[in-house]
């Protein structure tokens, strides 16, 4: 089993050492890819994070920047580590079904912006990663192809929409990977599987190539297992991009510099500010109680903790419930059987054009999709439009100032990412409201435009991992990163390691090399 | 949907008849496609008459992940359309989303302005065939895109209905558009048609002078839509109206608007409501037929486009785009009558003609106005009417027309012989120049051999010369003739003359 140890060390690390260790040539990109998909091939029959493992084009990548290497090439730092990207950004060549039947064998014929820029560098993809039927969920629960488990518990959801990108990062199948996020979709899944997810602000990373659900609300990030691989992975996939006009353009804050800035531990100087209305009622106990040790961490590092209130949160879900679907009910029209995609024919009766863009989309969306559609088709509809989406606006532009108000008192905010630690498969999926209400700390932050970031902070009294949400005024991304690093070096002083070190030991599938 | 019974039962009335009785109300609203290089929200190639679906990304086929980006070009030229209307620029405006299924909109939307235009709050002034000018008041200009094209294969009218199979070209899709809609237009009384067309041609004539696009009304460039009610008089409130779609040639603007006169006056006059609906036209009978009905209108689910920003055009580029503004139409119109001297008369004929570009080109070339004017209005006009074509389709440029009135004023050929050059050039054998040589038919000017033909003429009349030796010059022009006669006509009439009497000893 000498291969297998071997093959578990190289998963094992972080993708900052991972690059080290190539750039030192310790280590071959093909090893390293090879080791992540020798660990795909070995757990993911259980976790099933994966939709599609691209196996031949990650193991051509790794050789080719294993030569370039060779050849004294200048790499970028990054090149030859692995990564797996979310199901819902389009791969020239590969799937790409944003977990819906609709899509099932669809191959775009271009890539994402993001995808052009990680092909840049040089990062083999290892995948594609399973997730909620267009990005619709927090418990992957509503993938058209299976549940992705929670590698702290295979009874335990993922967290969603991202659930396979989490699981995948968590389950050390890829040391790196992409999710997205329009309402908590990479923040949550982060905290429910120990990992750090990172949503930078709107227009921080092109939307060029996602498969969008809600424009205003969907951005592009990191899902790592440490917070300068975030860092390192942001800098990447961010910047200006000319094909998506909301884009910034500036350039992407300095969110490496800051992560080793605050590695260092020191915060003397920055207030932090507590969101009232995010903790209290609601939330566990165990979540509350490490939330308020991790408090005292940063005050033991010099910051300053400040109490803030934001009272437009408290509608921030009905806001958010509105606009989402209004703007997905328009962007899932694409979806007719008409070009691309699957296209399915009326049972009996006349094969009209109309009728056959309804048979696809009957047949084609799950339930969750049809809801959201439905919602947003009547929150649009001539004579409600300005109840439902105008008012929902209004709200939108309550909840920024009440982010513009708080930051004039905090540099960050601070709050839990998700109320509970990981639910049981089944336990919300016939009660939509529960379910919504696991983003209630994350959604305020999509409707804001301000970046967010999720790292794990401990275990609640069920052993299951909770995470810790810090919030950054937009374009000031490198904030959350100094105080997100800063509390993980402290926190894993105190642990000895990383938290994922006291997940249990996934079984593995004997491999047939 | 079928057409209700109620409106296809009445009979029409008469124009005149329904003009003296009911006062027209039109609106209009003109979609002109922008000749930008690409599309309005991609990188795809703008062209006519591409391999169907070769002129597309991801963008205009609506895949997923594709966004829009506004491009800059569009704007410019929706700036300039706004500008020459005489309309304010929106210091700020938004594309919205008008959500509907169909298979020509690749998205199941179509990115629109919706309740914020480009520019709004203009006019246009028309001129009538007759020089009544027309005031026609804009309400907006705003920006939108293109949809593809069906095609119906199959069915026996080329429609939907009846068809086995359909076929989408999304080459179009995504190409820029300006939709230009006017207020109620008032007051146009028993000339409704006459001012519906004239604006049409005032438009596509605006557009053409902007460089914003082609504006061939053949390939669609330029589509109208004629909106007309009724009313009993002009003081009445504003009668039920229909939108006659897709109107795309003058001609038909006018019969579509006399036609809809007609009709609306016979469903009134039968006591029954007008219906709003939108209706077709059709080329072959100038009539309209029923549409669908816009009485529960459709609901678009308009909402601002939240993957674009708002375009915001600066004060200073919109000032920079009105100074480089080229000459429009009535101004050009107004100069050149000025320069060329034309009577208000001429002028207005020229117009009519469609001949202004192609005397401008002619004088451009070295020609007088008047001599310019004779050969456009006259001897090309009489040809392009024989022929059924228009002038500009004549195989002959300005500056060959130029070269055949110089050889003319010059004296090497004389009118009648120009117009035996014009045929050569018209029969593609080359410039006025050439023609001349080749057939050999420059003026005799050599007095030795017109003399020769002038003493066997005497000879052979001497009573006409004893006439003229007798002080009556009246029948000098029979010599005259005989000597054109001999010389095939090559000889300059007037240095004949100069000889004839001279010979005669006058």
């Amino acid at each position: 089993m000498g291969t297998s140890d071997m093959t578990n060390d190289i998963t094992r690390l972080s993708a900052s050492d991972l690059a080290s260790a190539l750039s030192k040539k310790d280590l071959t990109s093909v090893e390293a890819t090879q080791a992540h998909l020798d660990r795909i091939a070995a757990v993911d029959g259980d976790l099933n994070a994966f939709l599609h493992v691209s196996t031949q084009e990650a193991l051509a990548t790794a050789a080719d920047v294993d030569a370039r290497r060779q050849a004294g090439e200048e790499l970028h730092p990054l090149a030859g580590v692995p990564i797996a990207v979310k199901d819902v950004v389009v791969t020239k060549g590969l799937p790409t079904t944003a977990g819906s039947k609709i899509l099932e064998d669809w191959v775009p014929p271009y890539d994402a912006t993001l995808v052009e820029r990680i092909k840049a560098a040089g990062l083999p993809i290892l995948g594609k990663t399973n997730m909620d039927e267009f990005a619709m969920g927090s418990s992957t629960e509503h993938s058209a192809f299976g549940n992705t488990k929670n590698p702290w518990d295979l009874d335990r959801i993922p967290g969603g929409s991202g659930g396979g990108s989490a699981a995948a990062v968590a389950g050390f199948e890829a040391p790196l990977a992409i999710g997205t996020d329009t309402g908590g979709s990479i923040r949550q899944p982060g905290a429910v599987t120990g990992t750090v997810g990172v949503k930078p602000t709107y227009g921080g990373v092109s939307r060029y190539g996602l498969i969008a659900m809600a424009s205003s609300l969907d951005q592009a990030g990191p899902v790592t297992r440490t917070v300068l691989d975030a860092a390192l992975l942001h800098e990447l996939i961010g910047g200006h991009d000319p094909h998506d006009s909301t884009s910034i353009d500036e350039p992407v804050p300095g969110v490496v510099a800051a992560a080793r800035q605050g590695a260092t531990g020191d915060l003397k100087g920055v207030r932090v500010g507590v969101v009232k209305e995010l903790s209290g009622e609601g939330y566990q106990a165990g979540v509350s109680a490490r939330f308020e040790e991790s408090l005292e961490q940063l005050r033991a590092l010099g910051a300053e903790i400040v109490e803030v209130s934001c009272p437009s949160f408290a509608h921030a879900l009905d806001a958010y419930y509105l606009i989402m679907p209004a703007e997905a009910s328009s962007n899932l029209a694409k979806f007719d059987g008409m070009r691309f995609g699957l296209r399915v024919e009326p049972a009996e009766g006349p094969v009209t054009a109309e009728r056959v863009m309804g048979a696809t989309r009957g047949a084609g969306f799950g339930d969750e999709v049809k809801r959201r559609v439905i919602l947003g088709t009547y929150a649009l509809s001539a004579g409600y439009y300005d109840a439902y989406y105008g008012s929902a606006q209004k709200v939108r532009t309550l909840i920024q100032r009440d982010f513009a108000a708080a930051f004039a008192k905090a540099d960050v905010l601070v709050s839990p990412t998700a109320p509970t630690t990981a639910f049981r498969f089944g336990e919300k999926l016939d009660d939509p409201l529960a379910m919504y209400l696991n983003d209630v700390a994350t959604i305020p932050a999509n409707l804001a435009g301000v970046p967010g970031m999720s790292l794990p902070n401990g275990l609640s009294d069920d052993g299951l991992p909770v995470g810790f949400q810090i919030l950054a005024p937009a374009k000031a991304d490198d904030r959350m990163y100094r105080v997100g690093a800063a509390l993980e070096a402290a926190l894993e002083s105190g642990w000895g390691g990383p938290l994922l070190n006291k997940a249990p030991e996934l079984k593995t599938t004997e491999l047939a090399r | 949907m079928t057409a209700p019974s109620t409106a296809t039962a009445t009979s029409l009335v008469a124009y005149e008849d329904a003009v003296r009785r009911y006062d027209p109300v039109l609106g209009i609203e003109v979609h002109v496609e922008l000749g930008t290089l690409t599309k309005m929200f991609c990188a795809a190639e703008v062209a006519f008459g591409g391999e169907p679906n070769t002129q597309v990304t991801p963008v205009s086929l609506g895949l997923p992940g594709a966004l829009p980006v506004v491009n800059g070009k569009a704007v410019e030229y929706a700036i300039r359309i706004g500008l020459a209307l005489n309309c304010t620029i929106a210091e700020s405006c938004r594309f919205a989303r008008k959500n509907y299924f169909y298979p020509d909109v690749p998205k199941n939307f179509q990115t629109s302005q919706y309740d914020e235009p480009i520019a709004y709050d203009g006019w246009i002034d028309v001129e009538l065939e007759d020089g009544a000018v027309f005031r026609v008041e804009i309400e907006r200009a705003h920006m939108e895109e293109d949809a593809g094209k069906n095609t119906h294969v199959g069915g026996a009218t080329g429609r939907i209905q009846g068809a086995e199979y359909s076929l989408v070209d999304y080459n179009r899709a995504g190409i820029p558009l300006v939709e230009i809609v006017t207020r109620p237009i008032e007051g146009a009384g028993d000339r409704a048609p006459e001012v519906a067309r004239a604006y049409v041609q005032t438009l596509r004539d605006l557009f053409r002078a902007l460089d914003v696009s082609e504006a061939r009304m053949e390939r669609g460039n330029v589509r109208a839509d004629v909106n007309l009610s009724l009313r009993p008089t002009p003081e009445s409130p504003l009668g039920t109206r229909t939108e006659t779609k897709n109107v795309n040639s003058f001609r038909s603007v006018e019969r579509a608007v006399r036609y809809e006169v007609s009709r609306q006056a016979g469903v009134l006059d039968a006591g029954l409501p007008v219906i709003q609906e939108t209706r077709h036209f059709h080329e072959e009978d100038g009539t309209t037929s029923s549409g669908r009905v816009k009485s529960d209108a459709e609901d678009y689910r308009y909402f601002p486009e939240p993957d674009l920003v708002p375009v915001a055009p600066s004060r200073e580029w919109v000032e920079e785009i009105r100074a480089a503004l080229p000459e429009l139409p009535t101004a050009r119109r107004r100069r050149l009558q000025g320069e060329w001297g034309y009577a208000d008369a001429e002028m207005r004929d020229v117009v009519n003609a469609g001949a202004i570009d192609l005397i401008e080109a002619t004088v451009a070339a070295g020609t007088s106005a008047g001599g310019a004017r004779k050969w456009w209005m006259g001897e090309l006009a009489r040809r392009a009417k024989q022929d059924e074509v228009s002038l500009e389709d004549l195989s002959v440029t300005p500056a060959q027309i130029a070269q055949l009135q110089g050889l003319v004023e010059s004296g090497r050929i004389n009118d009648k012989i120009a117009r035996q050059v014009l045929d050569g050039t018209l029969a593609g054998e080359g410039d006025p120049e050439a023609v001349v040589v080749a057939r050999g038919l420059e003026v005799v000017s050599d007095d030795g051999a017109l003399l020769t033909a002038i003493d066997e003429a005497l000879a052979a009349q001497p009573d006409i010369v004893e006439k003229v030796r007798g002080g009556n010059q009246g029948p000098v022009g029979a010599i005259i003739g005989a000597v054109m006669k001999a010389t095939k006509g090559q000889a300059d009439a007037k240095r004949v003359r100069e000889l004839v009497l001279d010979r005669i000893g006058q």
